[in-house]
């Protein structure tokens, strides 16, 4: 069954689309890398897939269900979740009420609670910062904070953008590692953009690369990690 | 020395009442991104439905409880019908909205009840109590600090202690990675209205019985002042909302008492000034405050 099927997406911001008529079918249980090129439209992709932008036309149906016309909180409450580009950690709030926030339509307190232990099981350098307020965080530390915070509401498709932008190597692995082992044990359903193919590709099953507008590539990922001509062609190196 | 307790006595309660409406400014700030240019005016609807009830009950206590219910009515349907359907990242349309809505809200009060001003009984004496025969607070004053410092502290408990206030707070700092968590953003804005104009109703509510009566007008220094309070303090900071309210307080009542009441407003304007010369964000304000 596909957790996630978008059918003829049309997105822009007005001028030409940058994202056209495109499919796209995600099985439920798979780690997918989207690609491509800065501008390729891999942002543009996962904020209209969220609602932060309109379609000018298409269906994006979850599991099954049609979510084209529900809001963002809708969607992430029909169990969509997206961890966006860049620094979304509140840096008004603390660490745990960052983490809590994820949870709070999902979880009733006791389970809230519980479901918040797991995840600074998963992240003990959270776990260590739970009352630091989030501007003190440092990028590797906002990341992991992002991408718990998501998790906590366990969603059924996981959206990410970019985690790894900005990551020292080793913290890029940590959570690409945490990422991975999360999918294999929950069956999570992952779709994650990145500029860094090798390790996007290291966890994925699938890569999409996105090229002006439109799936130009769609390989196992073993597939395109070995395949020098098409990393050339699309990802530039 | 006597006439100095006095004063600051008067003070403190004064500075309650202006805190409050100077932290129901700072609400619909922080939740919605807004200054309710209209907050005396909807404050003063709100009184005079308090009036109308306790007229026709002859209950003081029905009066309030329709004063709170009519200003959180007034404020959520001012965000849902009004500021809700304004282009988002431009505070002049909101505040011309605002200007309007208080010359309809002022001229409809007036046709319904007419702009002269209407007592209004306080349900406790006005007489202060003697110590050692200084006249201090009155029964009223002590009901006022206690109704103004007690929904402080529950606001304050909201927004900081429970799950709903968590979602109002991240919904105003970072609306679209709340959306992205679930949290019903424009509900927020709704019930952050709807507290901020039910407090500031209740500042009114509290303030109208110790001055000349109700009227379409009875409310507007009291924003001006509070207004000021809440630049003094930081329009983001709730606990600024509190110290500079009763520090105005007691300064404006010093002021009115030693010097003239004329030379009030001037000593309020002459702190606001002196303030944000040396902290332009006001006292309290956030080390890192955030724009949008
Ligand atoms: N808010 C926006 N307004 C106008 N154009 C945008 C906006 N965001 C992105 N774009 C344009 O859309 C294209 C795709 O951008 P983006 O989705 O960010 O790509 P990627 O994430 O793959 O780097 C780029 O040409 C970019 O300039
Ligand atoms: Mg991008």
């Amino acid at each position: 069954m596909s957790a996630l099927a978008c059918e003829g997406l049309t997105v822009g911001y007005g001028g030409a689309p940058v994202i056209d008529a495109l499919d796209l079918d995600i099985a439920e249980g798979a780690v997918v890398a989207l690609l491509g090129a800065n501008g390729a439209g891999k942002t543009t992709l996962l904020r209209a897939l969220t609602g932060l932008v309109p379609l000018r036309t298409g269906r994006i149906a979850l599991h099954g269900r049609d979510l084209t016309a529900e809001s963002t909180e809708d969607r992430v409450r029909s169990g969509l979740a997206l961890v966006p580009e860049g620094r979304s950690v509140v840096v008004e709030l603390t660490v745990d009420e960052n983490l809590r926030l994820g949870g709070l339509w999902r979880h009733r307190r006791k389970a809230l609670d519980a479901a918040a232990e797991d995840m600074y099981a998963l992240f003990p350098a959270l776990d260590r910062r739970r009352r630091a307020p989030g501007h003190t965080l440092s990028g590797g530390e906002r990341q992991m904070l992002a991408l718990a915070r998501a998790l906590l509401a366990r969603p059924r498709v996981l959206l990410l953008d970019e985690p790894s932008l900005g990551l020292a190597p080793k913290a890029t692995a940590q959570l690409l590692g945490v990422l991975r082992a999360t999918a294999a044990r929950t069956g999570l359903t992952v779709l994650l953009a990145e500029q860094n193919v090798t390790g996007a590709l290291s966890v994925a099953d699938r890569g999409v690369v996105l090229s002006l507008g439109a799936v130009a590539a769609d390989r196992p990922a073993a597939d395109l990690a070995a395949d020098p001509a098409l990393r050339h062609a699309y990802l530039g190196f | 020395m006597d006439r100095f307790v006095f004063l600051a006595a008067a003070g403190l309660a004064r500075g309650a009442v202006l805190a409050l409406f100077a932290l129901s400014l700072v609400i619909v700030w922080r939740t919605a991104r807004a200054v309710n240019f209209a907050q005396a005016a909807m404050a003063a609807a709100a009184v005079y439905a308090a009036f109308a009830v306790t007229a026709a009950t002859g209950s003081y206590w029905a009066g309030l409880a329709t004063g709170l219910a009519a200003g959180a009515l007034l404020g959520a349907g001012a965000e849902r019908g009004l500021m809700r359907r304004l282009p988002a990242h431009a505070p002049l349309p909101g505040i011309i909205v605002a200007i309007g809505l208080v010359m309809v809200l002022q001229a409809g009060l007036a046709i319904a009840f007419g702009p002269e001003h209407r007592p209004m009984h306080p349900p406790f004496s006005q007489r202060p109590f003697l110590i050692g025969g200084v006249p201090v607070l009155s029964p009223y004053d002590l009901f006022t600090l206690a109704a103004a410092a007690a929904v402080m502290a529950a606001l304050a408990l909201l927004f900081n202690r429970t799950p709903l206030g968590l979602q109002l707070r991240a919904a105003a700092f970072a609306p679209e990675t709340a959306r992205l968590l679930g949290v019903r953003v424009p509900r927020m804005a709704t019930l952050g209205w709807a507290l901020s104009v039910a407090a500031a109703s209740l500042a009114a509510l509290l303030l109208v019985p110790t001055e000349l009566g109700l009227n379409p007008h009875a409310v507007d220094l009291l924003f001006v002042n509070a207004f000021a309070v809440a630049v003094i303090g930081g329009l983001d900071s709730p606990a600024g909302a509190l110290l500079a309210g009763i520090g105005t307080g007691l300064l404006v009542s010093l002021v009115t008492g030693y010097v003239s009441a004329s030379a009030a407003p001037l000593a309020v304007l002459a702190l606001m000034t002196l303030v944000l010369l040396v902290r332009p964000g006001g006292l309290l304000a956030p080390k890192e405050a955030r724009t949008a």
